[in-house]
């Protein structure tokens, strides 16, 4: 028996990124709780302040750095760990101590790898080694070949025949993999993912399209003893990423016979490996026959094959674990410490232990979301690349009703199971093939009479799903033709209708269906997610709904409120929405309030069953809400709900449930609504009498093109009621103006469109609390990005640092005034963009737009200056003065350090997505910067957000006319530093009038090699500053191969000339940097 | 009035659509938690008098295949689900559950809350009940509590085999095995063939001289329906087997065998039916999941000297495994066999094979 270590270094995963999204700040959480349990000190790592782990409440010790090599070596200098944990931290985590290992500074400090051993790591990681241990313990092994170069690959399919699959080695969510069809496709896929892949090493595999994709979560202890969590199935069949593909648990189309056969698979693999913790098995199992023939012998179990492993926590651990109940990355951090599994305690039923495999007596199903609302023009095709950037989770009895609830969960514009594309409605082609719409386009064959075996053959799908999904098109079918009455409200109910669709079908309100069902006493109940269904009493509170007999969630005693989460991470909706959802949680709790939470995340923290008093996992829409509030309300007064956490999803419920006559923490849905509705919060502010960019919001193109002509272009264009400023653009002229408005009409249809006057001056942030008294503010960021680039994707900086003293009183001032009139309680997000001045001028301050609830830069700002802001907020909500908990109004001391919080992309998982930043938020994450300086704070903040310039590094640079002249000073300080410099034609030419040497390569891709997306490809330039021309104009396509380019490359592409400036000066002259603990920061 | 009705002795009921055979049927109500292998549990003769809940509420989804029966027949008297699933997809199916539970004659009943039925049987315990499909809630709950009690009724006589039969000679026969039929699952058989036992199943109530004139090398007491206290024959014929040939007793023949070996046995409240319990051999200190199918457990003091709990249940500690220090006895409460359930026992088998080569190969 291993030794318990003293102290534990946990590497968290970093930023968010597709492939890698909140489940491991849910693992690392967990461990880091574990830990504590266990009495080990635990010092925990990570770039990515939007995350509980690095909350001081959690780890002990926190330190937010970049995840290098480098400066990991220095914590454990500082910090001596005994352990290192590395399997919670998904591949980033992974691959850390890898490299940590190898570079001998595991070694040089005495630190011991805890849980799965390195060795068994490479087995699972590489895949030649992984095919041996196969081999050598009799598991089938699918036909393949290891190439490093191009040719390797196109021989390797010759001998096994193509189609073929290519999946590089090492790499997030199966970046650069795909199938391909024919040598040509080969070729471009291969040399993608070789390029992808750290160790330049692809896998060519026998193509196994349309087999059943299977996954098992399983568990192995130090002392041998192995279990199974939860299989899953996924819907969608070999070929789409699991991370992309719906995936429903328990398996429903095996029998035991298959189920056992491949858990006994599982397990073997595990113990082979000699897996300490959590891994996570992927199977393709035959499918039927009929549907996608297949050789082999039929007489013994189906044929199958192991296609994957990940030795580690992972996102289908974090789905396992909300799917069951068990808490698999506590349990894996424990066994990592070197306990037995029968030596942990079942936290659920708190009688018997970790050695135990959840039984099940309710279906799951989880959907991915994918961003394509917001990257209309994406490559909406699954494969095996990774595309969602969260996704959903729904609990019921039966498959029709959880399917039902998860695409409820989804958010996607409100879209239930009855969505179908217009164009589809005109008997266009369904598309059936793998996209983020193919579950809509499933129904709508099925509505159309297409029969579940020929959609089987064609898509891989079993039949099971398909018939299951017809019996949801019957009920639509007699919801259509029969009567409304008592048995029909009560089977579609079963089936997971909501009342908007029922209404929908038979014609009705939704309010009306409500009404029904009140009438004929048909409401849900809610049961219990036990791990054992139900053969233990069990001591977790988390609870389903479903259409049954039995309610097992009777009301509670004792004050209670309602915090509404966030949904699935989309983005524009990160991380940051469930680190305050959290907050708000414990922050009830602490008051003496019971917490209940409501959220349908199965990747969070929020939906863990022991943030919350009570978790209710559901969607989020006003049926569900609403419902949970009746239940917890019984025959009393239903709890108040807490709107102001939850991103927009909680925000839009405000109104919902003042309309139901539900109570509401904190600011009233009023004050909610003079904030968003454009004509009540100008004349707001004109009261007020506090500067707004002028402006007006508009209905139709008409009033559009007046307000535009009176305030002159260019101006700034979005719908209102919409986070991440989706369909927000800068328009330049009225032919723009035109383009524009239709596609933003389809955004919000009938809402009204926001038309302003756009200031090119600093954009400034400032989160303020407010008890209705006075108005704390924790502190303003500072953009550096000039007004025009998203919020959420511009680098901030805390403190400010071009504010002068006046500036700064205006902006506190402003502040405290609108919070106050606003008469908003708890948390209030203020923009503002602030104008040069003549000297003597008073300050030029005006406001961009309030946003009376949380934003995303609470948990950011928290960590930097020491104020719990959420805590505060939910207590003033809660009738508590800030004065009483000792914080004065007016902004708080400013602490000595700097603290910069830069934007992460995911744009090499998106193809075709334009990568140029502008009022649209493209972003799926952020990593922080800190330091004593500015200087060091913003090298920290590049290095982690893989922006840095490698000094005297080759530079691309392809400008816009607009830019050329503001990028001289730019031009030559890369020229002075010693960079080598490309440039695209008009651009070189500027360059070399300037005396510089620079070589230029042509725009023009169809003409001479190499052109300007050749020497990105083949890594002669290792940066591109590329300024577009706008979305309007001719040279946009050029902007975009070259961004995609480096994208794909995954080299730092600088569309803003200011983000540019700073990472070019942080290379030019690079900062020396601390690496200290966050406490130690705060501490001064 | 209700398309069939669950009825259960404490006075609560559950009404639901009938999904089999019309009728009545009576029996003493059990929940499993396995989420697969509805029809080896339907065909498992332990089930014999008992009404099975299944906790996983989509039952159904792959179908039937008769190559999957445990036994020749359907064994519960009733089945109660949540939901049949009203079609069957799988490459091996031949056929949907509901033409089983019809062409077999089986009342069965779906649409029933059955996580609260399981709750019920979990907070009180197993009780009688009775799915009806022709009578009302009194009716029936009249007849319910009249029914005599599950544990007076021998239900292994109604289930084992009426004369010895061989079952299929693995074709290089190593071993001779004698496998007393309480209630025997094929997979058993089928795994000892695999192992090079030729296997003769013998009635439950055959003495042990008759098997000790089979000559064979080792003999497994089988699993079955039932309490182990009305089978005080078949325990003493058991105790002269001990120490004459190896000994493998399952489920219910560990009951027996731990009864001739001094202990007694007492019933569980609502027993252990499900795919997941973890057993620790407390020889070892590993953990295995295990099937488990009993609604009785073996209480260990009175064992004889020499004789000593070798698996306990984690969740509850009961006794899981009895052996015997100098003697070739070996007994387990889980399923070794699984069927439905994890393949995670079949060592044990090997193991009762390995008894059987270290007596035969001792001089």
């Amino acid at each position: 028996m291993r030794k318990k270590p003293e102290s534990v270094l946990i590497i968290g995963s970093g930023p968010i990124v597709i492939g890698q999204a909140a489940e491991f700040d849910y693992a690392g959480t967990q461990a880091c709780k574990a830990m504590r349990e266990e009495g080990v000190r635990s010092i925990l790592v990570n770039s990515n302040p939007a995350t509980i782990m690095t909350d001081q409440e959690i780890a002990d010790v926190v330190y937010i750095e970049p995840l290098t090599v480098e400066s990991l070596e220095r914590i454990i200098a500082r910090e001596r760990p005994e352990g290192l944990l590395p399997t919670l931290g998904g591949q980033t985590g992974l691959n850390l101590a890898v490299d940590l290992h190898r570079a001998g500074v595991l070694d040089r400090y005495g630190v011991r790898l805890l849980g799965t051993p390195l060795e068994a790591i490479q087995y699972a990681e590489d895949r030649e080694l992984f095919r041996e241990l196969l081999r050598r313990i009799g598991e089938p092994v699918l036909e393949s070949e290891i190439c490093h170069t191009v040719e390797e690959c196109l021989a390797a399919a010759e001998r096994i025949g193509l189609p073929v699959v290519v999946r590089p080695a090492y790499t997030l969510g199966g970046t650069g993999g795909g199938i391909a069809h024919t040598m040509e496709e080969l070729r471009e896929i291969a040399s993608r993912g070789l390029a992808a892949s750290p160790i330049t090493q692809v896998l060519i595999e026998r193509n196994l399209l349309g087999w059943k994709e299977i996954e098992y979560e399983v568990m192995r202890d130090g002392a041998g003893n192995c279990i199974t969590i939860c299989n899953m199935e996924n819907l969608d069949p070999m070929g789409v990423h699991t991370g992309d593909s719906i995936v429903v648990a328990p398996s429903q189309t095996l029998t035991d016979k298959d189920y056992q056969m491949l858990r006994s698979s599982a397990l073997r693999i595990i113990d082979a490996l000699g897996i300490e913790g959590g891994c996570n098995v992927q199977f393709a199992l035959a499918p039927r026959p009929d549907v996608r023939p297949w050789t082999g012998d039929t007489s013994r179990g189906l044929p199958y094959y192991v296609i994957e492993v990940n030795p580690r926590v992972s996102r289908s651990s974090a789905l396992a674990s909300k799917a069951t109940g068990y808490p698999i990355a506590r349990v894996a951090a424990k066994i990592a410490c070197g306990k037995r599994l029968d030596e942990i305690p079942n936290a659920v039923t708190q009688k018997t232990t970790a050695a135990f495999e959840p039984a099940l007596d309710y279906c799951v199903v989880k959907i991915p979301r994918w961003p394509f609302d917001k990257f209309a023009l994406g490559d909406r095709r699954l494969g095996t690349q990774m595309k969602a950037t969260g996704e959903v989770m729904a609990i019921d009895r039966c498959f029709e009703a959880a399917l039902n609830k998860a695409v409820r969960g989804l958010e996607v514009g409100g879209r239930t199971l009855l969505w179908e594309r217009p164009e589809w409605r005109d008997g266009g082609e369904l598309p059936l093939d793998a996209t983020d719409e193919r579950i809509w386009a499933l129904m709508a064959a099925l509505r159309r009479g297409a029969e579940p075996i020929d959609i089987a053959r064609l898509t891989g799908i079993d039949p099971w799903f398909l018939e299951r999904m017809r019996n949801i098109v019957q009920m639509e079918r007699r919801l259509l033709s029969e009567p409304l009455n008592p048995s029909l409200l009560r089977e579609a109910k079963r089936l997971g209708f909501s009342d908007e669709m029922i209404g929908q079908l038979a014609d009705r309100l939704p309010e009306q269906v409500r009404e029904l069902r009140r009438e004929w006493g048909i409401r849900p109940v809610y049961k219990m997610v036990d791990t054992c269904a139900a053969e233990f009493e069990a001591a977790t509170p988390y609870f389903y709904s479903t259409y049954e007999e039995e309610n097992e969630a009777p009301p509670a005693d004792g004050r209670a409120a309602l915090v509404i989460g966030s949904g699935p991470i989309r983005i524009g909706q990160g991380i940051e929405f469930d680190y305050a959802s959290v907050h708000a949680a414990w922050a009830l709790r602490e008051a003496g309030y019971r917490a209940v939470m409501a959220n349908s995340n199965p990747e969070t923290v929020s939906t863990d069953f022991d943030t919350s008093d009570r978790l209710y996992f559901e969607p989020l829409d006003e049926e569900a809400v609403r419902d949970i509030l009746e239940n917890e309300a019984g025959t009393g007064a239903p709890p108040a709900s807490i709107v102001q956490f939850g991103g927009q999803t909680a925000i839009n419920l405000a109104g919902p449930l003042r309309r139901a006559g539900l109570p509401i923490l904190g600011s009233s849905a009023e004050a909610i609504d003079i904030a968003e509705d454009r004509q009540r919060f100008e004349r707001f502010l004109q009261e007020l009498g506090i500067p707004q960019p002028p402006g007006s919001a508009v209905t139709n193109l008409e009033d559009a093109l007046k307000v535009a002509a009176r305030i002159g272009y260019p101006v700034l264009v979005r719908p209102s009621y919409v986070l991440g400023g989706r369909a927000m653009e800068i328009v330049q002229g009225p032919a723009e103006m035109v383009t524009f408005l239709a596609q933003a009409a389809e955004a919000a249809p009938g809402k009204p469109i926001l038309i302003d006057k756009y200031l090119e001056g600093r954009e400034v942030e400032v989160d303020a609390i407010s008890d209705g008294e006075s108005v704390l503010i924790p502190g303003i960021m500072e953009h550096i990005e000039r007004a025009g680039v998203h919020s959420g994707d511009s680098m901030a900086v805390y403190p400010p640092l071009h504010l002068d003293p006046d500036e700064e009183a205006t902006i506190v001032e402003y502040t405290q005034r609108i919070v106050l009139a606003l008469g908003a309680v708890g948390l209030t997000n203020i923009q503002y963009v602030v104008m040069p001045r003549a000297p003597g001028e008073p300050p030029q301050v005006y406001v961009l737009e309030v946003n009376p609830r949380a934003s995303r830069t609470v948990p950011f700002l928290s960590k930097v200056t020491g104020v719990p802001m959420v805590k505060l907020g939910v207590w003033a909500m809660l009738g508590r003065k800030l004065r009483d908990l000792g914080y004065p109004s007016g902004l708080w001391p400013k602490r000595n350090l700097v603290a910069v919080k830069a934007p992460v992309f995911s744009m090499s998982k998106l193809p075709a997505v334009d990568t140029h930043l502008g009022p649209e938020m493209k972003s799926t994450g952020e990593v922080m910067g800190v330091d004593r300086n500015f200087e060091a704070a913003l090298y920290k903040a590049l290095v982690a957000s893989d922006m840095a310039l490698k000094p005297k590094s080759t530079v691309l640079l392809s400008l816009s006319d607009r830019t050329k002249a503001d990028a001289l000073p730019l031009i030559h300080k890369l020229a002075d530093a010693g960079f080598r410099l490309y440039a695209t034609e008009g651009t070189g030419q500027m360059i070399a009038a300037l005396g510089l040497p620079v070589t230029i390569v042509t725009k023009v891709l169809t003409g001479n090699h190499p052109n300007v997306v050749d020497v990105i490809r083949d890594g002669t330039v290792q940066c591109v500053i590329n300024t577009p021309e706008g979305r309007f104009t001719g040279s946009l396509r050029d902007g975009f191969h070259i961004r995609r380019a480096a994208a794909e490359r995954r080299i730092p592409c600088f569309t803003s000339l200011d983000t540019a400036r700073v990472a070019v000066e942080a290379a030019v002259r690079p900062a020396a940097y601390d690496i200290r603990s966050l406490e130690e920061y705060l501490a001064g | 009035m209700p398309d069939a009705l669950l009825v259960l002795a404490d006075g609560s009921a559950f009404a639901g659509r009938s999904i089999g055979a019309r009728g009545r049927a009576d029996g003493e109500v059990v929940f499993n938690t396995s989420m697969t292998g509805y029809e080896e549990m339907l065909t498992d003769p332990s089930y014999a008098g008992q009404i099975l809940v299944l906790t996983y509420p989509m039952i159904g989804n792959y179908g039937i295949d008769p190559a999957v029966e445990e036994s020749g027949r359907i064994q519960p008297c009733a089945l109660v689900i949540r939901e049949l699933a009203p079609f069957a997809s799988h490459p091996r199916s031949q056929g949907t559950l509901r033409e089983l539970l019809e062409s077999r004659g089986i009342v069965a009943i779906d649409q029933v809350d059955t996580r609260a039925v399981t709750r019920r049987i979990r907070s009180y315990g197993v009780m009688l009940g009775t799915v009806t499909t022709d009578e009302t809630y009194e009716e029936a709950l009249a007849r319910v509590r009249s029914l005599p009690s599950y544990d007076s009724i021998d239900w292994v006589s109604t289930v084992t085999a009426e004369a010895p039969y061989d079952w299929e000679a693995p074709a290089e026969p190593r071993y001779r095995v004698a496998v007393v039929d309480g209630g025997v699952k094929r997979n058993i058989l089928r795994l000892l063939r695999a192992r090079g036992c030729a296997v003769r199943v013998f009635p439950a109530s055959t003495p042990a001289s008759v098997l000790l004139d089979w000559k064979p090398d080792g003999i497994v007491w089988s699993p079955g329906p039932g309490d182990p206290d009305l089978l005080e024959a078949a325990v003493r014929e058991a105790r002269a087997l001990i120490g004459r040939v190896p000994l493998f007793g399952i489920c219910l023949g560990h009951q027996v065998i731990g009864r001739a070996l001094g202990a007694t046995t007492f019933k569980l409240p609502f027993g252990h039916r499900g795919g997941n319990h973890p057993v620790k051999d407390l020889v070892t200190g590993r953990v295995t999941i295990t099937a488990q199918n009993h609604g009785y457990a073996v209480d260990p003091a009175g064992l004889v000297e020499g004789a000593y709990v070798s698996h306990i249940n984690l969740n509850d500690g009961t006794v899981e495994g009895l052996a015997m220090r100098t003697e070739p006895v070996m007994t387990i409460q889980y399923h070794s066999e699984a069927c439905p359930g994890p393949l995670d026992s079949t060592p044990m088998f090997d193991r009762f094979v390995q008894m059987m080569a270290e007596v035969k190969g001792a001089p």
